[in-house]
């Protein structure tokens, strides 16, 4: 090994026990490591202490509503496309307390520090380049605005991500429509492109940052060779022309902002279960709701936050009734948020082609579906609202 | 967590309680530690009833006035039921102030128009205070207000001491009453035409109910003023405020930190669109 | 031109008439003054007349058996009292008390249907009047028909 640190941009290759000496390098240094694993016949992203934790030989099939694991030929590790969940669930988690209370004399004491839990240092291992978009994404909603989510401030800060160029594409990836994949190009640490045929099974690995380079500085590895960079290459250019589903995002604001009654809503109101999925499964989807507690005696109480869903009937509540009471509202709401409004109010879509809503989807409702549908009959004047008096 | 976690409320200890109407409460709230942040006509805070929950409610007192602040809360629900039955010297939680406030300043030179329906008085009344008390940066100042029946007129005692003013036009009316009542009957869009302003330049101030709003904005467009003179507030569901939670979204909108307070002719189309 | 139809033509309602039509609606009019309690018009009545309010205040009232009388609008100074001698059979639907001191100028109606009925224009002018008004009143009873202010189910 060659004397001092990588520099920015190095490509190097790693072999598999290179990867090994990766998972225990970051544990080494204090972090608490978190990639794939095979839970319940999915992805399930968990703790990693060794490489047989990770889903050696499984990929996933997909399609709208439908997931399944299976075998494949070959002992690749990062060889599926996404599962149900995302790193959102770590960053910004279904269920955090906010704050405790107890009655005191005069009234009340509100105790914030006391739920403050001890700061993990995740790193995420086989981080897909949506995934990273969809983290930048979220970071744009949570710390970049007027106010800070101080516990997502907190939990993002000092992660470490080794991402993964994917070597396959899903059934409902669109990552390339979405310019947010199938390659990492940014916010990385650490980026992988797994190598595997039937003599050699190994890793080129980019160094994405000053703490990236240290890592790799304490692993065995060699330089890689323009062959080695051709064939990764060669793999995220075949899974970018593998995409499952496409989606025309050209005007796509205008086109879902100018059409709240097209009849459209409709048709997939009539199919969509109002379940929410969808906004469970995305990466960027970060709304939530707030309950309070307190326990029978009245003497503490407690705040609670939760995920919550543009298409609970909550969401919308004000005093006496729902502002979406139907499920057309909240499916417009829901995708017009994504694909349009997200535009106007973080200056990115909110969507990265990661597919998962499609997927988990119980009726298979696909977003590229009627986002199409939609640009296919754009409403007619005759069919907006004529409400105002 | 950081001491400017925005997630945290302060503790206020309640002062002066007033019943304005049947179910409509003022409180006086002052701050337990340290001194009420200044905030602008419009705005509003988060108030936490120990156990129950938390709701927005707009500030209805005198920006001008230091020490805590004033609320007027209507009982419709668990968390604003409870915030209305707190007695003096009970504590609640605050967080805020939050979003947009009233154009004040910039309808400095012109005549301003008040048109408040319901509970709406409550959040336009910073605005009122401060526009009186710098009266002579404003043109002529209208204040129109409608609401249900007249037991049910908010700040019944200060609508009349700026009636008695002699620079200040306030017209009421209500939906409905008796043969009793020697006021105005009807809804308060038709007081428009009636009350005395120079709709080229006037600047509007609209809040109560979303329909109310609606057909008050058309019937002052209809009566000359420009879309972009007109300001409404906004309600809609609100969880943390700060635009993090994704409720309030209205449009492109957070009602939450680009509200409540909104230029109409930003709003106007979605503002009919049907559950949006 | 007569003081009458001075009067008449001053009023918002028949603002910016062409001048050949003054005399001939002023010629249906007549003044009148009501102190307050004193009845414009009772529901049943014919609708012999309408009232163009110069000022003072009218409340427009139907009264339910047994309870007090419900005031649904108020008309001041500018607006119009009545549109009933429009239609057939002419009759009043509501009850007009003068809450305050008013002044008004009564249109005689079966005198100006008549003008209208004999000259079209005259009485195209006259809808292109009323409609707007009936429209807006039409408008105003939606919204106090919501009852916006009122509770909401919980």
């Amino acid at each position: 090994m060659a004397g001092g640190e990588p520099p920015i941009g190095t490509q190097a290759m790693l072999s598999l026990d290179g990867l090994r000496a990766l998972i225990e390098a970051l544990a080494e240094r204090g972090y608490q490591v978190l990639g794939p694993t095979v839970r319940d016949g999915a992805i399930v992203y968990d703790e990693v202490a060794k490489l047989a934790d990770l889903p050696s030989g499984w990929t996933d099939q997909q399609d709208a509503g439908r997931y399944r694991l299976e075998r494949r030929t070959d002992n690749a590790l990062f060889g599926y496309a996404v599962g149900p969940q995302s790193w959102r669930r770590f960053l910004h988690p279904p269920i955090e307390r906010m704050w405790r209370a107890h009655r005191t004399e005069d009234g009340f004491a509100i105790d914030a520090t006391a739920v403050e839990a001890e700061p993990s240092k995740f790193a995420f291992l086989g981080v897909r380049a949506c995934e990273i978009h969809a983290i930048a994404i979220q970071d744009k909603v949570l710390v970049e605005g007027p106010y800070v989510d101080t516990g997502y401030q907190r939990r993002r800060r000092d992660n470490f991500l080794v991402a993964v160029n994917c070597g396959q594409a899903g059934g409902t990836c669109f990552c390339a429509s979405m310019n947010t994949g199938p390659k990492v190009d940014a916010g990385f640490d650490l980026a992988l492109t797994e190598l595997l045929d039937e003599s050699d099974h190994r890793f080129l690995i980019e160094v994405g940052s000053v703490a990236g380079a240290e890592v790799l500085s304490a692993l065995r590895h060699h330089a890689a060779s323009p062959e080695d960079i051709a064939a990764a290459d060669a793999v995220v250019a075949r899974t970018a022309g593998s995409m499952g589903r496409v989606l025309d995002t050209k005007g796509l604001k205008e086109l879902l902002q100018s059409n709240p009654t097209h009849p459209r809503w409709d048709d997939v109101a009539a199919r969509c279960l109002s379940c929410a999925n969808c906004t469970m499964v995305c990466p960027t989807c970060f709304c939530t709701t707030v309950e309070d507690h307190s326990d029978l005696t009245g003497q503490t109480a407690e705040r609670v936050r939760r995920w919550d869903s543009c298409f609970t009937a909550d969401f919308s509540w004000i005093h006496g009734g729902s502002v979406r009471p139907e499920t057309k509202s909240r499916y417009r709401q829901w995708i017009t948020h994504k694909l349009a409004s997200w535009i106007d109010q973080f200056g990115t879509s909110g969507c990265v082609g990661c597919g998962r809503c499609v997927t988990w989807c119980p009726v298979g409702i696909d977003i590229t579906v009627e986002a199409a549908a939609i640009r296919a009959t754009p409403a007619t004047s005759t069919e907006t609202d004529h409400g105002r008096t | 967590m950081t001491e400017a976690d925005p997630f945290v409320p302060l503790p206020y200890r309640v002062g002066r309680v007033r019943r304005e109407t049947r179910d409509i409460t003022t409180l006086e709230l002052a701050p337990v530690t340290g001194v009420r942040p200044d905030y602008r006509p419009g705005q509003f805070n988060m108030l936490y009833a120990f156990g129950i929950g938390e709701v927005a409610i707009s500030v209805s007192g005198d920006p001008a006035v230091p020490g805590g602040y004033v609320h007027t809360v209507r009982d419709v629900g668990a968390v604003s039921g409870a915030i209305a039955k707190l007695k003096a010297g009970a504590m609640l939680g605050l967080r805020g102030p939050y979003g947009t406030p009233w154009p004040v300043e910039a309808a400095e030179g012109n005549d301003v128009v008040f048109v408040a329906g319901g509970l709406g008085l409550a959040p336009l009344r910073p605005a009122i205070y401060r526009v009186l008390a710098r009266r002579e940066r404003y043109g002529r100042v209208v204040l129109l207000y409608g609401t249900r029946s007249p037991p049910d007129i908010l700040f019944r005692q200060e609508l009349e001491r700026w009636r008695r003013r002699l620079d200040v036009e306030v017209l009421v009316t209500v939906d409905r009453a008796d043969a009793e009542w020697r006021g105005n009957v009807g809804v308060v869009p038709k007081l428009i035409a009636r009350a005395g302003f120079d709709p080229n330049g006037a600047v509007a101030m609209v809040c109560g109910p979303e329909v109310m709003m609606r057909f008050t904005a058309n019937a002052l467009h209809a009566s000359g003023l420009a879309l972009d003179h007109i300001y409404l507030s906004m309600e809609r569901n609100m969880k943390c405020a700060i635009g993090l939670c994704g409720h309030c979204q209205f449009g492109p909108d957070f009602v939450c930190k680009d509200g409540p307070v909104m230029r109409y002719d930003r709003i106007a189309d979605i503002l009919t669109v049907r559950e949006i | 031109m007569e003081g009458l139809e001075r009067i008449v033509l001053a009023h918002p309602f028949f603002a910016g008439l062409e001048a050949e039509l003054g005399p001939v609606v002023s010629g249906c009019a007549r003044n009148h003054r009501f102190n307050p309690g004193q009845y414009l018009a009772h529901e049943g009545d014919p609708a012999d007349e309408f009232f163009l309010i110069r000022h003072g205040k009218v409340a427009l009232e139907i009264l339910p058996p047994g309870q007090s009388p419900v005031v649904f609008s108020t008309e001041g100074e500018g607006d119009i009292v009545g549109t009933s001698w429009l239609v057939p059979p002419y009759r009043w639907r509501f009850d007009a008390r003068a809450v305050e001191l008013t002044r008004a100028i009564g249109i005689d109606a079966r005198c100006l249907r008549d003008k209208c009925e004999a000259d079209p224009r005259l009485g195209y002018e006259m809808m292109k009047r009323i409609a707007p008004i009936l429209e807006g009143r039409l408008g105003d009873m939606r919204l106090q028909m919501l009852d916006v202010y009122g509770e909401r189910a919980r």
